[in-house]
């Protein structure tokens, strides 16, 4: 098949195959992995599920790893991360994702707004390290707050699937009720499987506690000999490595960040550190175009007219926030191809030179 | 030919203050463009894209039935219009990184391919960069002849000169081959200032990229059409020229009409941006026409609006035109316009002047603006 391929696109050069493809059809491409949105479900309040149908590039995720989709916002490709909450043995190759509309999500807000079934999006292969193992641990816990819950749900659904005998503790963590998407299910789940025990408490109501050591080890006071998952907002993931660090059991705890990408307050303020990921060099911002503080790093990366017309500097920004010095405009976007003589960076950023 | 901007009294003097007025102005209508970017630019560009592929398909599949000609004709003509979108108003423009915002790796500066010898990298690097940045400026930009012609009297003038429309004429036909060639800078090579070896590596690129085109025109298309193999070949390389006669033409109706002006290094020294600005509506010219010309010329009809915003996608340069020529008239300055034969016969009728000595050529006209840059006069050449 790739050998075919190889010899169409001796045919199409110097454009790849599916530039072609994509104009018939946006799934019909040979490479690039896309995937169809097939169902759209608004049960929770503020989030919205999305059952997708990948192209058939698509290999499987395992449970608790993320995928990368791509949607066009007003003319522009946006990307962003979710984990799949499906069970990773899924039959059908279909992924199914929550998203959370968060106030200034960019992504989120559009998906949840206007997300309809047909639509495609850009899929990129599933990734992360932070899942099960695939020897799976006798017994585990799952710790997770606000939308931090879907590569937990993931698991969660995988171990029901494959009949896992030893025990585990689902613990999420919510503003109320409505807000937890799937409640329904993983109550359906914990009846099912008398070895499953999910917790949902809601301290914002005062009807809960916050996350302690008393409420783990009344909840599973086998905690110790788990391997605990852990993903949620900052300061979840604090009281939870403090209680895992002062129990010496740093290393049973794995844990997912999930960093929201938000302009830093005063775009003019040179603040934080540039880490040029390519040489390993880190540098304190100075306010100065990027291409500048580069070379003042003694880097050397490829310039022509240094005046933002010729692109001759684009060069990606891993993570962190920019500034168009020419427009203004500020950029928080991951991953992204800059322009580094027109560009400064708005507290810390990475950029793979 | 007199110069537009002749007034009775001599050249328009253009002052600091001016300057600095057309700088901002131009950065109003920068930013406006850029704020309203959106879905319309993406849909104007997947279209044109669109077009191209139909029109390449259609070009390569008429070739089947090449043995009667008017579908051979009809052939070429298809496969022409692709090769001529796929240069202009698809990769000149996305190279220029216009379509970059975007965010679509098939439309990316930095990554893209086009259907022509020359590989991109290396266009990008004298074009996007060096005629881009140092427009009009002897010495620097390499576009002021292309090592080879004479089209400005500040080239001097030499026995060798003679021949200039001739070589004008074969540049002409073998025009990709020119643009590939364009980076190699040969005349430094002979004259020593560039050695070999520092070109290997560009050579290289140049065997690769065009190696794959002339292997897929003249060698894979032919030959599936098999016993039309000749054919077939005979209309590749028909297109491959049509091509080049139109975007020679179109090129050159750029910056080398009369009344376009050059620059001396020394002039444009520490360059403020309204500066920079006005040196590229002097150093260019536009061509009227119709929707249809303008796309099919990748809109470098607008060359003025193209040198202003380079970056700024081409679906846009009509639009602003009118803003940029009412610039323009308020001070004074000559807005560079004229139908197609009109700008080409002027193009080849400064080849053929500038062949002869100028004691023959008659006397160089006389500046047409003269800018105040760091409060000194700047005379500029025409
Ligand atoms: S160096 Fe030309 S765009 Fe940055």
């Amino acid at each position: 098949m790739v050998g075919l391929i190889d010899l169409v696109e001796k045919l199409t050069t110097p454009h790849p195959l599916d530039r072609y493809l994509e104009l018939v059809r946006p799934t019909f491409t040979l490479r690039q992995m896309r995937a169809e949105i097939t169902h759209v479900r608004r049960s929770a309040v503020g989030s919205v599920t999305l059952t997708l149908r990948p192209t058939r590039q698509w290999q499987g995720h395992v449970a608790g790893q993320y995928v990368q989709i791509g949607v066009v916002i007003d003319g522009v490709r946006h990307t962003r991360c979710y984990s799949p909450v499906n069970s990773d043995r899924r039959r059908d190759r279909h992924i199914e994702l929550t998203v959370k509309a968060h106030p200034h999500g960019l992504v989120s807000n559009y998906l949840h707004e206007n997300a309809i079934p047909g639509m495609v999006v850009d899929l990129a292969p599933a990734a992360g390290i932070f899942h099960l193992p695939e020897q799976r641990p006798d017994r585990i816990v799952l710790i997770t707050g606000g939308s931090g819950i879907t590569p937990a749900l993931s698991m969660l659904r995988t171990l029901a699937t494959e009949g896992y005998a030893g025990k585990v503790l689902f613990l999420h963590y919510n503003r109320s009720p409505e807000y937890v998407p799937h409640r329904t299910e993983l109550e359906a789940l914990a009846l099912q499987h008398n070895n499953f025990r999910v917790e949902m408490l809601y301290p914002e109501l005062g009807t809960d506690a916050n996350f302690s050591y008393d409420e783990l080890e009344r909840l599973a006071p086998w905690f110790a000999s788990a391997q605990t998952y852990l993903c949620g907002p900052p300061g979840l993931m604090k009281a939870v490595r403090t209680v895992y660090e002062a129990e010496q059991l740093a290393d049973r705890l794995h844990s997912e960040e999930f960093v929201l990408t938000v302009a830093p307050g005063d775009p003019a303020t040179a603040e934080g550190e540039i880490t040029f990921s390519g040489s390993g060099k880190t540098i304190e911002n100075t306010g100065a175009s990027l291409l500048e503080q580069a070379e003042v790093a003694g880097l050397t990366p490829e310039y022509g007219c240094r005046m933002g017309i010729c692109f001759t500097c684009t060069a990606v920004k891993r993570t962190g926030c920019t500034r168009n010095l020419r427009t203004g405009e500020v950029d928080a976007d991951p991953d992204q191809p800059i322009q580094l003589c027109i560009n400064a960076p708005v507290g810390d950023v990475d950029i793979a030179i | 030919m007199a110069m537009l901007t002749e007034t009775p009294a001599g050249p328009v003097v253009l002052s600091r203050e001016q300057i600095e007025e057309i700088g901002a102005a131009l950065d109003e209508i920068r930013a406006r463009v850029t704020d309203d970017l959106g879905e319309r630019d993406r849909e104007y560009i997947y279209s044109i894209i669109k077009a191209q592929r139909g029109f390449e398909i259609a070009g390569r599949g008429l070739m089947y039935l090449g043995f009667l000609p008017p579908f051979w004709l009809a052939g070429v003509a298809a496969l022409s219009v692709s090769k001529i979108l796929d240069n202009m108003e698809i990769g000149h423009n996305v190279m220029h990184g216009q379509y970059d915002w975007m965010r679509e790796p098939g439309l990316n500066s930095r990554v893209f391919e086009w259907d022509t010898v020359c590989p991109s990298d290396q266009w990008r690097h004298s074009h996007n960069y060096m005629h881009h940045t140092y427009t009009n400026i002897h010495g620097m930009d390499r576009d002021i002849g292309y090592g080879i012609l004479r089209v400005d009297e500040a080239q001097p003038w030499n026995p060798l000169r003679l021949g200039n429309p001739v070589y004008a004429f074969f540049l002409m036909l073998a025009f990709e081959w020119g643009v590939m060639g364009h980076d190699l800078e040969v005349e430094n090579i002979v004259q020593g200032k560039r050695k070999w070896l520092d070109v290997k590596a560009l050579l290289k690129g140049q065997i690769r990229k065009a190696g794959r085109q002339v292997l897929k025109d003249y060698v894979v298309f032919p030959a599936l059409t098999g016993p039309l193999f000749l054919s077939t070949l005979a209309g590749n390389f028909t297109a491959n020229i049509v091509r080049n006669l139109w975007t020679f033409s179109i090129i050159f109706c750029g910056h080398f009409p009369s009344g376009v002006q050059t620059f001396s290094e020394e002039d444009c020294a520490e360059e403020t941006q309204g500066e920079w600005y006005v040196r590229q509506m002097l150093g260019s010219a536009n061509i009227d026409g119709s929707r249809l010309f303008h796309i099919m010329s990748g809109n470098l009809s607008h060359q003025i609006e193209h040198h202003l915003f380079p970056d700024l996608p081409a679906n846009r340069y009509p639009e602003i035109a009118p803003e940029v020529k009412a610039l323009c008239e308020k001070h004074g300055l000559p807005y560079n316009t004229g139908s197609f034969s009109q700008q080409i016969g002027s193009v080849w009728a400064k080849l053929f002047k500038l062949a002869l000595p100028p004691v023959l050529a008659g006397k160089p006209q006389p500046a047409g603006v003269i800018v105040v840059r760091r409060g000194q006069d700047s005379e500029v050449g025409v």
